[in-house]
This record gives structure tokens, C-alpha cells and sequence, in this order.
């Protein structure tokens, strides 16, 4: 938070001016202009389809706008692909990861500018040790010569961003940087945008984290619809007003309190142990109760929520649904039992997206949905209904490929889907990932509701606003264990940071 | 897919560029041609495309679901030699027409049982659809040649080699067969559940994992269909011809999923339609019927064939990519 000063060169290093970019049928940027200065990290917002992805790939290169012009350090530019964008100091680190999972860190680094030497051959000690010279000013713990595919993923987000480092950037792009680290990480990563703009780059920050914004940001630009809907300095702003700007209207955030009823206990998991992943969980959740689930990315959160859901096999532990011992040999025998997961990956793991609204929501009971050989048109279109409006979902129709919609809708989607199998467990896991902050609390009531209603549900979120918004109790986690169980009265936000970093030991059942 | 764009007449027509393609090819040969426009013509057309059609009928279920089955041309023979042997065996002797009965049984029973194999070891053992079905490509072509000891087999029973040249009124037996065998199997992939679980498990197989369908059965039931396809190919054909070969079918694996592809149907799965593939069928059975008609050589037809596949994969990438934010590769 050292934005007392920002220096202030006569020009920017990135200005944008007039952008606009269409897509048949939609005008995805509508006359976007704005500027990032030098030694500035510049927070870009705006919800989900707000065209922010398309403005970031028009920077990169990787799309041509129909208007408008690109100015760096004052220099009218045209960017006709990638690595013409990075020849002119812009520089891209996307949100989902593209690395070459079979090659070295290295490679990948230096992927489509490897150094050569004569007869095209690769020149490998320079590339090794330019990459190793990155990786360290990076602080990164492992070697340039390891494959990437065997590093975690904050690690693989780590080479994302060396990648972006092998010119001297002059405009640093980030998209959604910290949707898969955790908060340990996102320090290291903050440092080295702080480096960055120590250095004299223009950073363009894209967060949905309002916390994230207010700790970075000198400025913060908003884009809705497609438009520009101004710039705030963020020493004059505060989270109201941006989200304002964002999303048209005014957000409720108090932190919900009123006691959940809860009812008799519905699910109950004894010592659950698999392999190394996760050791002696033990818990259990009552109808119409939240269990939030927090921790590290990699502490067994996900681990637990798959094992309950037959998609693992434990190594030792009971589980019980109503004081009986059950075995989940599958998915489909979890939803006959009544358990339904909401995956963490909605795209890899919950939806087909190219099939349509209706029949992503009927995918797992349109076996049920028959007359004759036929599944019934009728007796699904009124369930896509039935769901379409209660989750108020927007979609044009039913016959919208999943795909096309925004990542908030997605999610209803994938929720929808599995209270139609009208479970009585419901494990959302990470359920707004990628989520803008409308949709976002869209889905924190949603959730609430549903245990109002007496469904028993478990939310895992690394984020710690979220699981303290929605949560009736905690379980922290840590290394493949449980190391404490808060409820929504004892639970602080050093104390459940220290849970989470194994620091705190005494463990309450 | 099919669920997903089917509003005016332009748009499905955007969605199935093939059909637009066949207008035009059937329009130039038209007026090409005079012998193309022609009820006996259209006929032979579609005895033509009929075996390699009622392969494709099961080659678009297990390719929409993620596999692909290299060992159709195999079966094609196998079925084909099994069908045409049997039926002469000296214990069916005094069984009249009825001999021809066991042959076919036996013929597409082998076709399924084979089609389950495969589908059983994808399954099962997790190793790619492509790799495994190769592998049968080749057993079962080396099984042919042992069966037959390299010899082709001849129908001493006419009535089986009249069936292959019947007619139905103005449809030949043959043709006919096909058509029903495709409307059988478009509305297996377009309205029922296994059809909708062969989209969804072939559009995201964890998705798919994740809603408790069970891939594994899926996948096999799509392998049986086309084994099964495969083998009343290989007895349509053997009919046709009144003879089995040892080398019947071969490459037929790569005009199938040509046809396939060009209807539409994705490589990697998740997409396609029967009204599709049946465009492709018949697009490839139209040019290499009207090329023929004006005495175009065989090698040249080959190369237009292979250009035309290029060009019209090219021609959809192009439709539909619009109103995506596709990205310049």
C-alpha cells in the first residue's frame, strides 16, 4: 500500500482510445478507453462478460479491433499476434494456464523464442540459465530443467509469469492471477507485481477481489457491458462505490448471523482416511446446516468431497447417512444415496459445453425421464423451467449451448442439475470460482437458502470471506487433516488463519 | 449439435453445410450429365452408398462418443466370408432357402461380438479407442485369411444373390435397408437416453462421470452397434456380389469416417448427427457416381474426393465459427 506517490510521466505507458471490438450479435467493447501509467498497477473490473477478457486479448494480439487505436509510450501500434504484442512490451499472463505440460520449465519459459545456434539447433545452456536467472528473481524453489506437468499448480502460475518476464515488459497484463493460489502465494505473487512496477512497468490488474484490488491498485477502471464506466483513484474510492460502478446497483455484504435451525444429522464420516491425501477426518453435518470446509489449495478438501461422493476409494474410516454405515462405490451410488457434488472445475468436470441448458441440467436423471424408448421433451423442458426460474438463470433459451453463458449462470447450472436429483447432501466445492460479485452473492443466498430449506450442505472455499459469509461451522484443514472446528461465534480471521497454516493444534471435535 | 440451432431453414443449413454441398454437386451433375438425371441412377446411387452408410450409422455413435473403430473393413470381410460359407455347409443342405438363415446369424453375431471386444477393452483397460480398434483391424483381417485359406467363397443359393438386386417397388431392397437402419439410428442417437449419454460422455467424459452415467457400458453398447453395422454390410455386400473375398472391405474404415467427418461429426467427440452423416454418404456416393458418368479416371476421382473432404471441413470451420470469440491460431 505505497501509493502515496505515483510517478507521473507526460505519457502512459499503455493508452487505449475509442476500442471497439464485435462479435456477430454482440458488441463486445463498445468505445473502451483508458490509460495505465508507468509504475502504476491499474485494476481493471467489471462482471463476468463485461468485456474484459476481449480487451485483454485485443491488448495481447490475439484479437484485431474493429476500431480504435493502441497507444505504447505514445506510440500508435498495431498487434497482429502474440509475440508481436510481447515484441512491443505487452505481455499477457492468462488466467487459465497454457504451458506445455510435457516440457521443461525452461521451454516453456522461452516457448516460440528459443535460443539458437547454428543449423536451428537449440542453444540449451543459454536457455537454461536465462530461465534460471528469471525463476530466481522470482524466488521460485525448483530447477528450469523439471517438467511442468509435475509441478503444482501455483508453481505452474509461477512460469506463467516468468514467461512474461524474458522481455523488459513495459505493460504487464493480469488475468485473474491469484484464482488458484493461495493466500501464502498470493503474497509472493503481490511482491513481484510490486517489483514490477518498482521497475517501471504498467501493470493491468484483473481481479473480482475487491481485496486484492485494494491492497494493489493505484487505480481502478470499470467496464460494464461492454463500455467504459470511468476511472477511480483508489485513494478516494471505496469497495461500495466501485461495485456500484460495476454492477448498476448497490450489493448487501453484512455477514449473515442469524442462527440456522439445524436438524437431526444426516451424514456422519469417522476417521476417513485415503492414502496420504487426506488422515482421520471426522466430522459430521446436520440437515439444513452449512460445513464450510477451508484451507490450502492441497490440504484434502477436495480430496474428502470426492471420496464422499464415490469418486475415491478410502483407505480407512466409516461413513454414515442417517446412523447407517454405507459404502459409495460410485458416483451414481452417492446420488442414489442422496449425495450430490458440485465440482470445483465447472467447465472440466460439471458441464458438457456444448450441449444445451436442458439437457446439461437433466444429464444425470434423464434416464428416469422416458415414454416408451423416448425421453420425454415435455417432462425435461419442465425441469429446465422449474430451475430457469428459481436459480433465476439467464439464458435466452433452453436450447443455448452451455458454453455461450457466463461463468455465473454456468454455476446455476451445474446447482440446478443436482437439485433436480433432489439430494439431501449437497457438496458445492468452490462455488464461485471465477464468479463475478453480483452472481457471487446470487449464490451465497442461493446456498443459504438451501439449508434453510433443510438440505444439508458442505461448501469448500479457499476463499475466507466466502466460507465465513456462508458457513454455520468451520473445519479447518491442513496437510491432509482436520486441526480445528469453529463455529460462526468462535471464528476469527487470525484464528482461522493460524488453523489453516497448522499452527494452531488442538483439535475440537 | 442437434438440439441446439434449429430454427430457420438457413441455419440448420449453416449447421449441416453438407446438404447445401449435395444441392449444388446434384444441381452440376444435372445439367453435366444426361444420364445422371435419372430415376435408375438415383437407384444405383444409393445401392452404392449403402454399405458404406450402414457402417457410418454406427461409426457416427462411437465416434460423437469420444472412440473411433478402425476394424469395420475387417468385420466387412469376415462377416461377409462367414455369411456366404455357412450357408453352403453340407448340414443346411436340405434346408432350401432357409440355409441362408444360419449364415447371416452367424455373420452378425460375429460383427456384434467383435464390437463388443473392442468396446470391452477400451473400456476396460483404458488404452485409446484408435490403438485398440488398429489392432483388430489387423487381427481380424489376419483371421479372415485363416478362415478362408486365402479363398474366396461363392453363394450357390441364388436366392441369396436375387436379394442383393430386389427391389421394393421404385427402392431397391438394399437401399431401402439402409434407409431404415438410419432412421432406426437417428432417432436411438437423437431421443433416447443412451443417445443423449453418447453426446454427453464423448462432450466432457468427466462431466459425464460426474452425473453417475456409466461410460464404460455406453462405449460398448456403441462398439456392439457398429460391429453389428459392420456385419450387415458385410452381408449386403456378399449378396450384391453373390461371393465373399478375403480382401472385401478394405479401406472401407477410411471412407466411413470421411463420410462421418464430412457430415459433420467431430473427431474428439461430443458433436454430430445422423441427417449429417447420411449427407456425407451420400455427397461421396453422388460425385463418385457423377464423376464416373463423365469418365472421369479413378485416380483423378480419388484426388477430387480428397480435395473436396479438405475443402468443405474448411467451408464449416468457416460457418461456424461466427458468434464465437474464436481465436486466430
Amino acid at each position: 500500500m505505497s501509493a502515496s506517490h505515483i510517478p507521473q510521466p507526460d505519457t502512459p505507458a499503455l493508452r487505449l482510445e475509442g476500442i471497439v471490438k464485435t462479435f456477430p450479435g454482440v458488441r463486445a467493447l463498445d468505445d473502451v478507453g483508458f490509460d495505465v501509467r508507468a509504475g502504476e498497477v491499474h485494476a481493471l473490473l467489471g462482471e463476468n462478460g463485461a468485456g474484459k477478457s476481449t480487451l485483454m486479448k485485443v491488448l495481447a494480439g490475439m484479437y484485431e479491433p474493429d476500431e480504435g487505436s493502441i497507444y505504447i509510450e505514445g506510440e500508435a501500434v498495431t498487434m497482429r499476434s502474440p509475440l508481436e504484442a510481447k515484441a512491443r512490451g505487452v505481455v499477457l499472463i492468462h488466467q487459465e494456464l497454457s504451458l506445455a505440460e510435457e516440457m521443461s520449465v525452461a521451454e516453456n519459459i522461452y516457448l516460440g523464442e528459443l535460443p539458437r545456434k547454428s543449423l536451428g539447433r537449440v542453444d540449451w545452456k543459454t536457455l537454461h540459465s536465462n530461465a534460471q536467472a528469471i525463476l530466481d528473481r522470482l524466488k521460485c524453489g525448483f530447477d528450469s530443467k523439471r517438467q511442468v506437468g509435475t509441478l503444482s499448480i501455483a508453481n505452474q502460475q509461477m512460469v506463467e509469469i516468468a514467461r512474461a518476464l524474458t522481455v523488459e515488459a513495459k505493460v504487464v497484463v493480469f488475468d485473474e492471477p491469484t484464482a488458484s493460489l493461495t493466500d501464502a502465494e498470493k503474497v509472493v505473487l503481490f511482491d513481484i507485481i510490486n517489483d514490477l512496477k518498482a521497475r517501471g512497468a504498467g501493470i493491468v490488474y484483473i481481479s473480482h477481489r475487491m481485496d486484492e484490488i485494494f491492497t494493489l491498485a493505484d487505480r481502478i477502471s470499470v467496464l460494464r457491458d461492454g463500455g467504459y464506466r470511468g476511472t477511480l483513484i483508489k485513494s478516494e474510492t471505496n469497495e461500495d462505490e466501485v461495485i456500484q460502478l460495476m454492477i448498476g446497483r448497490a450489493l448487501d455484504l453484512t455477514r449473515r448471523r442469524a442462527a440456522a435451525k439445524t436438524g437431526k444429522v444426516a451424514l456422519q464420516v469417522e476417521g476417513l482416511s485415503c492414502g496420504k491425501l487426506f488422515e482421520d477426518v471426522s466430522f459430521e453435518l446436520r440437515e439444513g446446516e452449512v460445513l464450510g470446509f477451508y484451507g490450502l489449495v492441497g490440504a484434502g478438501r477436495t480430496e474428502i468431497a470426492e471420496t464422499l461422493f464415490g469418486l475415491r476409494k478410502p483407505s480407512a474410516g466409516r461413513i454414515l447417512i442417517d446412523g447407517t454405515e454405507v459404502e459409495i462405490s460410485s458416483p451414481a451410488d452417492a446420488i442414489k444415496k442422496g449425495i450430490s457434488l458440485v465440482p470445483e472445475s465447472r467447465k472440466e468436470q460439471g458441464l458438457v459445453l456444448g450441449m444445451n441448458c436442458r439437457d446439461n441440467i437433466t444429464l444425470p436423471q434423464v434416464g428416469d425421464l422416458t415414454k416408451g424408448p423416448f425421453v420425454s421433451d415435455g417432462a425435461e423442458i419442465a425441469i429446465f423451467d422449474r430451475y430457469y426460474e428459481a436459480l433465476k438463470i439467464k439464458t435466452p433459451s433452453w436450447r443455448q449451448a452451455v458454453g455461450n453463458l457466463s461463468g455465473g449462470n454456468q454455476q446455476k447450472i451445474v446447482i440446478g442439475k443436482w437439485l433436480a436429483m433432489n439430494p439431501r447432501i449437497l457438496i458445492v466445492d468452490e462455488p464461485t470460482r471465477g464468479i463475478d460479485v453480483g452472481s457471487k452473492s446470487e449464490i451465497h443466498d442461493l446456498i443459504r437458502t438451501l439449508a434453510g430449506e433443510g438440505y444439508a450442505v458442505i461448501v469448500i472455499s479457499s476463499e475466507m470471506p466466502e466460507v465465513m459469509h456462508v458457513s454455520d461451522r468451520i473445519v479447518a484443514m491442513f496437510h491432509g487433516r482436520i486441526m480445528r472446528s469453529f463455529t460462526t461465534e468462535e471464528v476469527t480471521e487470525d484464528n482461522l488463519v493460524a488453523a489453516i497454516s497448522g499452527i494452531e493444534t488442538d483439535k475440537v471435535a | 449439435m442437434s438440439h441446439s440451432v434449429l430454427k430457420s431453414p438457413l441455419g440448420w443449413l449453416a449447421g449441416n453445410p453438407i446438404w447445401g454441398f449435395i444441392a449444388l454437386i446434384f444441381i452440376f451433375f444435372s445439367f453435366a450429365n444426361p444420364y445422371f438425371f435419372a430415376l435408375q441412377n438415383f437407384q444405383n446411387i444409393l445401392v452404392q452408398t449403402s454399405t458404406i452408410g450402414v457402417i457410418a450409422l454406427g461409426m457416427t455413435l462411437v465416434m460423437i462418443n469420444g472412440n473411433i473403430d478402425l476394424s469395420v473393413g475387417a468385420v466387412v470381410a469376415l462377416a461377409a466370408s462367414l455369411c456366404v460359407d455357412i450357408q453352403g455347409w453340407s448340414l443346411f443342405a436340405d434346408w432350401g432357402n432357409w440355409a441362408i438363415l444360419p449364415g447371416v446369424v452367424a455373420a452378425l453375431l460375429a460383427g456384434t461380438a467383435l464390437g463388443a471386444l473392442n468396446g470391452l477393452i477400451v473400456w476396460k483397460t483404458g488404452v485409446d479407442a484408435f490403438i485398440v480398434t488398429l489392432g483388430a483391424m489387423l487381427g481380424v483381417r489376419g483371421l479372415v485369411f485363416v478362415y478362408t485359406k486365402e479363398q474366396s467363397f461363392f453363394a450357390m443359393n441364388f436366392s441369396f444373390s436375387d436379394f442383393g438386386s430386389s427391389s421394393i417397388g421404385p427402392i431397391p431392397t438394399l437401399a431401402a435397408l439402409f434407409l431404415i437402419c438410419t432412421a432406426i439410428v437417428h432417432f436411438v442417437l437423437s431421443r433416447t437416453v443412451h443417445g443423449r449419454n453418447t453426446y454427453a460422455v464423448g462432450g466432457n467424459r468427466s462431466a459425464a462421470v460426474n452425473a453417475g452415467i456409466r461410460v464404460g457400458p455406453h462405449m460398448m453398447i456403441n462398439f456392439m452397434i457398429v460391429g453389428f453395422l459392420a456385419a450387415l454390410a458385410g452381408v449386403t455386400l456378399s449378396s450384391q456380389m453373390g461371393a465373399a473375398t478375403p480382401n472385401l472391405g478394405t479401406n472401407y474404415e477410411l471412407w466411413v469416417i470421411t463420410s462421418v467427418v464430412l457430415g459433420g461429426t467431430k473427431l474428439k467427440g461430443g458433436a454430430g448427427t445422423i441427417t449429417g452423416t447420411l449427407g456425407g454418404v451420400l455427397a461421396i456416393g453422388i460425385l463418385r457416381n457423377g464423376m464416373n458418368l463423365m469418365q472421369v479416371p479413378a485416380f483423378y476421382v480419388l484426388v477430387i474426393l480428397g480435395s473436396i473432404l479438405i475443402a468443405v471441413l474448411l467451408l464449416d470451420k468457416q460457418l461456424n465459427r461466427k458468434g464465437k470469440e474464436e481465436l486466430r491460431l
